[in-house]
């Protein structure tokens, strides 16, 4: 375990300093285009300044940016006993130092990711869809995979990463847009006026930052990406060792890849390698896409959880991923040790099929109690689910239109 | 006369490095240790629980399950003996016992479908599953420590650091009985 965690924070550091080296030569370069031989300097400074900026606000509140972005929200044990209890059992199981602070996200697409600062802050978000979806072992598969990640410290290096990769972009765009206006605003002037071999060493200058500006945030894309694949699949590696049962992981997935509701609302392009699967829908697949995609492929990943039919361990995992993918391991041979791990039973028994329509409903419920709503049971049997901001002390019911006190029903809720 | 110097300065920093290093394998043994402690506290966090939940389980089910009072008595029984219990043989014999009252008592459930609907019973169904889950993870994520620790004292050079202070090898967690190595299924 703490192996692998070790050859996690040596490639993070790796990317880290790749990124930050990609950033600061970009600075200098665009700074040297722009303000001459003396500029370079400067430029180096902007990309300095502008990274440890956004570093600073993202150490400081990045969970926080992150979870309100994608507008989750923070939950008590009241509204999902059962969710509180299996993030709980996974914090035992990965042994992590605090409870993980836990946020629904009110979206019928099902995903869920993890972020934080290190394992003593750490967040975990799901959306109601998820919940609305999975059965017990298979939120306990997601949710493991998140404990995985902020166990393995990958919170932290996609907010970082997240971050130099959203400087190095912000600042090419910033170089590329200022040089289309200027070229528009005639430029002739600024160019044409210094001396002639300076004016030919500026031009080729202010090629290369162009080639620069438009090469390194893609350089930077694929790193990023190509890394959080692999954490991809030590965090399901380490999901199935936590839950002894691969098998949750595995029909989670599937049953979150053939979702057939619309993609998540509130998500971009630097957030999405967080989450379990891919957030954005694919619309018309390219063959780049093995590069350039944040996850891999989900039929992959569950064939390789399916595979482990001999035990849970890394090694066991280590062996279903080289017989699946015909590649060489994905994890750091320092992290397989010897011992053996079981597997063992479904917990969540025979599975009943529930109708969709209900699932839905149970999702809208999740979402009303979030959110604070006041739920009565009328003695006909309806459910009368009265929203915060009502007016009036009393509501009739509309079938059978007997009165429901309802300060009487909040205090007692909230004693 | 620079040599000297550069012998002396040599001869001041191996001793140091050495035991700079000696002091990080140390601190690291020690965190280890401190871990299995922490994974072996939980175990009984989680026993305790499931003690607590009990008497509220019967309370819930009581109402429904006219006829079972064999298997109420057994779980009580089986619940004040593990609470009772001294020695950690006695109190892990007293805990099995609990385990299986309480998947005897699940499957009676079974032929209660009333009890099955009531909210009351499933909320406290989930906490007891969650537990018996949570118990299983402890006693898992106790091994794993152990493990780790183990490994750390065996291998070199740690081991000569975990000589010199004692660090003993702990004992990984077994099940006595085999009834217990099935964890109760309280699930349906």
């Amino acid at each position: 375990m703490w192996e692998l965690i070790r050859a996690n924070k040596r490639n993070s550091i790796f990317l880290m300093v790749i990124m930050a080296v990609v950033l600061l030569l970009l600075g200098f370069v665009i700074g040297r285009a722009f303000f001459g031989p003396k500029g370079g300097f400067f430029g180096l400074m902007i990309a300095t300044v502008i990274w440890i900026v956004l570093t600073l606000i993202s150490f400081s509140s990045g969970d926080q940016i992150l979870l309100s972005a994608s507008r989750a929200k923070p939950v008590t044990h009241d509204v999902h006993p059962q969710l509180f209890n299996i993030v709980e059992e996974m914090k035992i199981a990965a042994a992590l130092p605090a409870m993980p602070k836990i946020y629904i996200i009110n979206d019928p697409a099902p995903n869920a990711f993890a972020t934080g600062r290190n394992p003593e802050s750490a967040s975990v978000a799901v959306t109601a869809g998820l919940l609305g979806r999975l059965n017990r072992d298979e939120l306990q598969g997601v949710i493991a995979h998140e404990i995985s990640h902020i166990l393995h410290r990958d919170i932290l290096f996609v907010t970082l990463a997240g971050i130099m990769l959203g400087s190095i972009v912000l600042l090419s765009q910033v170089f590329l847009r200022g040089m289309f206006y200027s070229s528009l605003g005639g430029s002739r002037r600024r160019y044409s006026g210094g001396g002639k071999g300076g004016g030919q060493a500026q031009m080729i200058m202010l090629i290369v930052a162009i080639i620069a500006a438009i090469l390194a945030p893609i350089m930077a894309y694929l790193l990023y990406y190509a890394l959080s694949r692999q954490r991809e699949y030590l965090a399901d590696a380490d999901a199935a060792r936590l839950t002894r049962y691969p098998e949750g992981l595995a029909s989670a997935l599937e049953k979150i890849s053939g979702d057939p509701s619309p993609q998540l609302a509130s998500v971009n392009k630097v957030t999405a390698p967080m989450y379990i699967v891919n957030p954005f829908k694919k619309k018309g697949q390219m063959k780049l896409s093995d590069l350039t995609s944040t996850h891999p492929p989900i039929s992959k990943r569950v064939r390789i959880l399916r595979n482990m039919t001999h035990g849970a361990s890394f090694k066991d995992y280590s062996r279903a991923f080289v017989a699946v993918t015909n590649t060489k391991s994905i994890i750091p041979p320092s992290a397989i040790t010897k011992e053996e791990i079981e597997l063992r039973q479904a917990q969540a028994g025979a599975e009943k099929q529930q109708r969709l329509q209900t699932q839905m409903r149970q999702v809208g419920d999740i979402m009303r109690k979030v959110n604070q709503f006041i739920f009565l049971t009328c003695a006909c049997g309806l459910k009368l689910k009265i929203p915060p901001n009502f007016k009036g002390d009393q509501v009739q019911c509309p079938r059978c239109h007997r009165t429901h006190n309802i300060a009487e029903k909040q205090s007692k809720t909230k004693s | 006369m620079s040599g000297w110097i550069i012998a002396v300065i040599l001869i001041l920093l191996v001793p140091f490095l050495l035991i700079l290093f000696v002091i990080g394998i140390y601190n690291s043994l020690v965190r280890l240790r401190n871990q299995v402690d922490n994974a072996w506290s939980q175990i009984d966090v989680q026993l305790k629980r499931r003690h607590d939940l009990i008497p509220n389980l019967v309370e819930t089910a009581k109402g429904y399950m006219k006829h079972e009072r064999e298997t109420f008595e057994a779980i009580t029984q089986a619940r004040s003996q593990a609470m009772g219990a001294r020695s950690v043989s006695e109190s892990s014999k007293a805990e099995g016992a609990l385990g299986e009252a309480l998947s005897k008592f699940m499957l009676v459930v079974e032929n209660y479908p009333d009890l099955k609907a009531n909210q009351n019973f499933l909320a406290v169904q989930e906490e007891l599953s969650s537990t018996e889950n949570k118990i299983a993870f402890a006693r898992q994520s106790y091994n794993d420590q152990v493990l780790a620790f183990n490994n750390k004292i065996q291998m070199f050079p740690s081991n000569i650091i975990a000589g010199m202070f004692s660090f003993g090898k702990r004992v990984f967690f077994e099940i006595e009985l085999a009834a217990e190595r099935e964890v109760p299924k309280v699930s349906f």
